[in-house]
């Protein structure tokens, strides 16, 4: 598919028009989506709709993106990869970023899969469908944005947005080999999007450039009246990072991210992705992030304690999954929960409701939120001394669906390098970086990430494109 | 409480006072805060708690909170903060509430229980006048929806949901239902001189849960705590009182264990009935709202302190002093905000602020309260009342046509008392005239003048009674009066 910049060149030569974008993305799906499973409902003729009226001088005239199923399109179903709202809901209003898409011109145009409510490393928790990844189909896409990387891997769409909470954008990002980019919390409004973790979820773009990226995130930035914790803070010209020059910056390399559990294979990667930043003027530095250790179990008792609130308004009061079971109110609350969550979900609801217990609220969730405190400092302090961090997205490429279904604290641990970013609220990007090979010859994408300070994701942009440009790693999965 | 539980037992009660703020818009969106509009037509994503919708802090409420907090003398922390309180209930749309936990808008701070804020007979059975009841903390949280129960469903009405509510929370300092009554009428008084709501119990704008225990005379420890519920007026936070006591002083007496629990009120039959035990209390599970950014709040207690309202028993000294009015009259006066009003602006300037307030007391109140009508629509201004007052006081008119003035006032507003004194033909009689009657009345009742001459000031009220007669009511009987004794006298 093209990518953003392209597609709005051919809308400016009259080459293409928005419907012919559609159309060509609405055949794509229909050929390749049964195999790749990666979108829960699309609506084309609502779509076609809008690129009839498309205003193509706006920055995002009649491009089309495609959403993840946990952000509130009005009129359309959002089912947060849930039996519970699958069927049961739909939304009455638009998101603060789909208010945003709409003003820059883009047509929300199909919704991505996902893990359940968000939680999830592979959209495997979704109880929808599986989706699959397009490189290898036996493989997971990663999650828990895992539609929305792989409806970009298999063509299936141009653009498309995420939420990350604890590496969700970046993990499917650098399994699928497309750009993911999770913003500074409080740089994009939440408003709209089905909280997971409200103090760590963060809405993104994923794209097949760097470039379009900042496209992207330029039109969804930026103060929320309706969202309290999005920030007034001016949001500058990210494509004005384009094409800079990168020379003398200072990436950390931390010493916690290249140690054991990272693949050989992933790591010379990354390895050979940082010679190749060296190369073009970058001066790495190896630096410590000493709190990486209990960064797992942090983001776990407070990301659930979070989430055992933000899931209790489904309750089938006036939506969602109510079963037909119910002998009184307590019987239908504990039946229509138990019927219309998956396991993942229910085990979080239960950790993050005993982490919050009363007696127990000191020892876990008070004190989560100490760690959380210094991880931050961790980052504060190597900010100091450098302006970037660098390291993978992954300790390991996407992994066969099923294998890690039965142990999750596997797949918990599988998100080491990507979580501390959330707890410390800064912004992160994954670059595709190069491939592993599996024993059956399949090619598997590899992704480098970039950290940077709180509200530099033009940092992010600046290093990414460069890197980007300088290699041949984008590119789609067919 | 008879006399034997008084004796043995002491008592604590505290109560927890839910206010609805006066605000245009609910807590945390900015759907109106409107009565009697069509069921769930005043939501939202956010007051509905659909999927993904996020709060706002309403300011509006907040600065109400600070204000009322400031008016009872508590203190505001500079960083306050919201937590998500969680219980499953269909009026609560979330399944948690939004409230304060351990960062509340004010902590500390007293009602005073001045008296004349609550009747007489309440007064009589207080034990300590003058006391101050101590606050734990005002917070400020969302109202939940409301629920209509029938036969076999349950309806829910969310226009409600989400309007802001300010918990007002008092440490057990009060010992007698009475008191609980002087502390409720008290509360509201000040709130409502603070503006931030009209705190009217039966339209369910001030609600009351109340806590009491009772432990035997001596003992430092508080008793178990029992919460009643279901208290829809202040009079069934008393008559509650009164039984729930009662209640307890005879378990004790029968040497039951009083265990923590919540009872319900039953108004129709007059009883505490149990709802549940301490075991089956909720654990609410806190937890720090993070959709919710803590609150600096040190400039917004600055701006409120600017136009703060003087308080009810600040007013009270400020008549007293001011228009050298009695305690009681300006303790009458005080008792409500807009008769305050009206007063203060008749007596200012007045020849006689005394003379005012004697007849918003003793004249105007009685007519309001006839008519069925408030001081706010009074069809007699304060200027008129000043002005006839001014009259009165002139002595271009005897009070006895002042009354007539007045009557006459209340059924032409538009008239100044002037003219309607000009109309009935009031003019102050000249002294030649009154002297010519004073004449004609020493004439006719020769045995009353003589009387007068011999010394007996009983005779004195009986010709001036005459003279008045004789000038229809125009002539000052004071003036009458000094002008038979000169005559008879000198
Ligand atoms: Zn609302």
């Amino acid at each position: 598919m093209p990518t953003i910049t392209e597609l709005r060149a051919s809308y400016q030569s009259g080459d293409l028009s928005p419907s012919d974008a559609i159309r060509t993305l609405a055949d794509t799906i229909e050929s390749t989506d049964r195999e790749i499973q990666a979108y829960i409902s699309y609506d084309t003729d609502a779509a076609l709709a809008e690129a009839a009226k498309a205003d193509l001088s706006l920055p995002l005239g009649g491009v089309p993106v495609a959403i993840k199923d946990v952000i509130n399109v009005k009129g359309q179903p959002c089912t947060c990869g849930s039996k519970f709202l699958d069927g049961k809901y739909t939304a009455p209003y638009d998101a603060g970023v789909i208010k945003k898409l709409r003003a820059a011109g883009a047509i929300p145009y199909g919704r991505a899969n996902m893990d359940e409510f968000a939680m999830g490393s592979s959209t495997e928790n979704s109880a929808i469908q599986t989706t699959r990844n397009p490189w290898d189909t036996s493989r997971i896409p990663g999650g828990s944005s895992g539609g929305s990387a792989a409806v970009i891997a298999a063509n299936e769409a141009i653009a498309a947005l995420g939420s990350d909470t604890g590496g969700s954008i970046r993990q499917p990002a650098a399994l699928c080999g497309c750009v993911g980019l999770k913003p500074t919390y409080g740089r994009v409004s939440r408003y709209g999007l089905v909280a997971f973790a409200s103090s760590l979820d963060q809405i993104g773009p994923m794209t097949q450039t760097v470039e379009d990226a900042a496209l992207l995130l330029q039109a969804i930035s930026g103060h929320d009246a309706h969202d309290s914790t999005c920030v007034k803070e001016a949001v500058p010209d990210f494509n004005s990072f384009v094409g800079q020059d990168i020379k003398g910056i200072k990436i950390g390399l931390p010493k916690e991210y290249f140690a054991e559990g990272l693949d050989p294979e992933v790591k010379s990667t990354v390895e050979a992705a940082i010679t190749q930043l060296e190369s073009l003027g970058a001066e790495p530095v190896e630096i410590s992030l000493p709190h990486t250790e209990y960064a797992i179990a942090t983001y776990y008792i407070i990301a659930t304690a979070e989430a055992s609130t933000n899931l209790a308004r489904f309750d089938a009061v006036r939506y969602g999954h109510r079963s037909e079971n119910a002998a009184n109110l307590i019987d239908q609350y504990r039946r229509s929960r138990e019927e219309g969550f998956g396991e993942e979900v229910k085990r979080r609801i239960i950790l993050g409701t005993y982490v919050l217990s009363s007696g127990y609220y000191d020892a876990y969730y008070l004190q989560a939120q100490k760690v959380r405190t210094l991880i931050r400092k961790d980052f504060t302090e190597a900010f100091e001394k450098v302006d970037l961090i660098a390291s993978p997205v992954t300790p390991t490429p996407a992994f066969k669906i099923g294998e890690k279904s039965d142990d999750p604290m596997a797949m918990y641990l599988a998100d080491i390098y990507t979580i501390s970013a959330n707890l410390a609220g800064i912004c992160g990007i994954s670059v595709p970086c190069g491939f592993t090979r599996t024993d059956d010859g399949k090619q598997l994408p590899v992704g480098l990430q970039l950290l940077g300070k709180p509200f530099a994701e033009g940092d992010l942009i600046k290093a990414g494109h460069a890197y980007e440009k300088s290699t041949d790693w984008q590119k789609t999965a067919s | 409480m008879t006399t034997a539980t008084a004796n043995k037992y002491l008592v604590s009660i505290g109560l927890e006072v839910h206010v609805q703020l006066k605000t245009n818009s609910k807590m945390f969106c900015s759907c109106p805060v409107r009565y009697g509009d069509e069921a769930n037509t005043l939501t939202c994503p956010v007051c509905l708690g659909l999927p993904g919708a996020m709060p706002v802090l309403n300011l509006g409420a907040i600065k109400r909170t600070i204000r009322s907090g400031l008016m009872l003398g508590c203190k505001t922390p500079p960083v306050v903060k919201w937590d998500r309180k969680s219980y499953f209930y269909p009026d609560m749309p979330k399944n948690y509430q939004i409230t304060q936990f351990d960062l509340p808008l004010c902590e500390g701070g007293g009602v005073p229980l001045y008296d004349l804020a609550y009747p007489k007979e309440v007064q009589k059975n207080i034990p300590e006048p003058g006391k101050t009841i101590a606050l734990t903390r005002i917070h400020l949280e969302e109202d939940v929806a409301k629920s209509t129960h029938h036969a076999t469903f349950s309806s829910i009405d969310f226009n409600r949901a989400g309007t802001p509510l300010m918990e007002i929370v008092s440490e057990p300092d009060i010992t007698t239902p009475d008191e609980a009554f002087a502390y409720l009428n008290s509360l509201r008084q000040i709130l409502v001189y603070a503006g931030v709501s009209d705190a009217d119990m039966e339209k369910g704008q001030m609600r009351c849960d109340v806590n009491v225990s009772l432990r035997p005379q001596g003992q430092e420890k508080l008793g178990s705590k029992v919460e009643l519920k279901n208290l829809n007026s202040m009079s069934a936070v008393r008559r509650s009182l009164y039984y729930e006591i009662e209640r307890q002083g005879e378990a004790l007496d029968a040497g039951e264990l009083i265990i923590q629990s919540t009872r319900r009120w039953d108004d129709s039959i007059g009883e505490t009935r149990l709802m549940r035990t301490k075991e089956d209390a909720h654990d609410y599970r806190y937890l720090p709202d993070p959709d919710l950014l803590p609150l600096h709040t040190p400039e917004l207690v600055a701006e409120a302190k600017i136009d703060l309202p003087e308080l009810p028993h600040e007013k009270v000294t400020r008549f007293e002093e001011d228009f050298g009015i009695t305690h009681y009259d300006a303790s009458v006066l005080a008792s409500d905000q807009n008769l305050a009003n009206y007063y203060e602006q008749a007596a200012t300037g007045a020849s006689s602020a005394k003379k005012v307030a004697n007849w918003v007391i003793n004249n105007l109140l009685g007519v309001l309260n006839e008519q069925g009508l408030d001081i706010t629509t009074c069809p007699l201004t304060a200027e008129n009342l000043r002005e006839l007052v001014d009259l009165i006081e002139a002595e271009q008119i005897s009070n006895s046509q002042g009354r007539e003035v007045f009557a006459a006032l209340l059924e032409s507003p538009d008239k100044t008392p002037s003219a309607i004194a000009k109309e009935k033909g009031f003019e102050p009689a000249d002294s030649s005239e009154i002297d010519a009657f004073i004449d004609q009345a020493i004439s006719a009742n020769p045995g009353p003048a003589g009387e007068v001459s011999e010394g007996n000031d009983k005779a004195i009220n009986f010709l001036t009674g005459q003279v008045m007669k004789l000038s229809r009511g125009k002539a000052n009987p004071k003036q009458v009066g000094e002008g038979i004794i000169a005559r008879l006298r000198g």
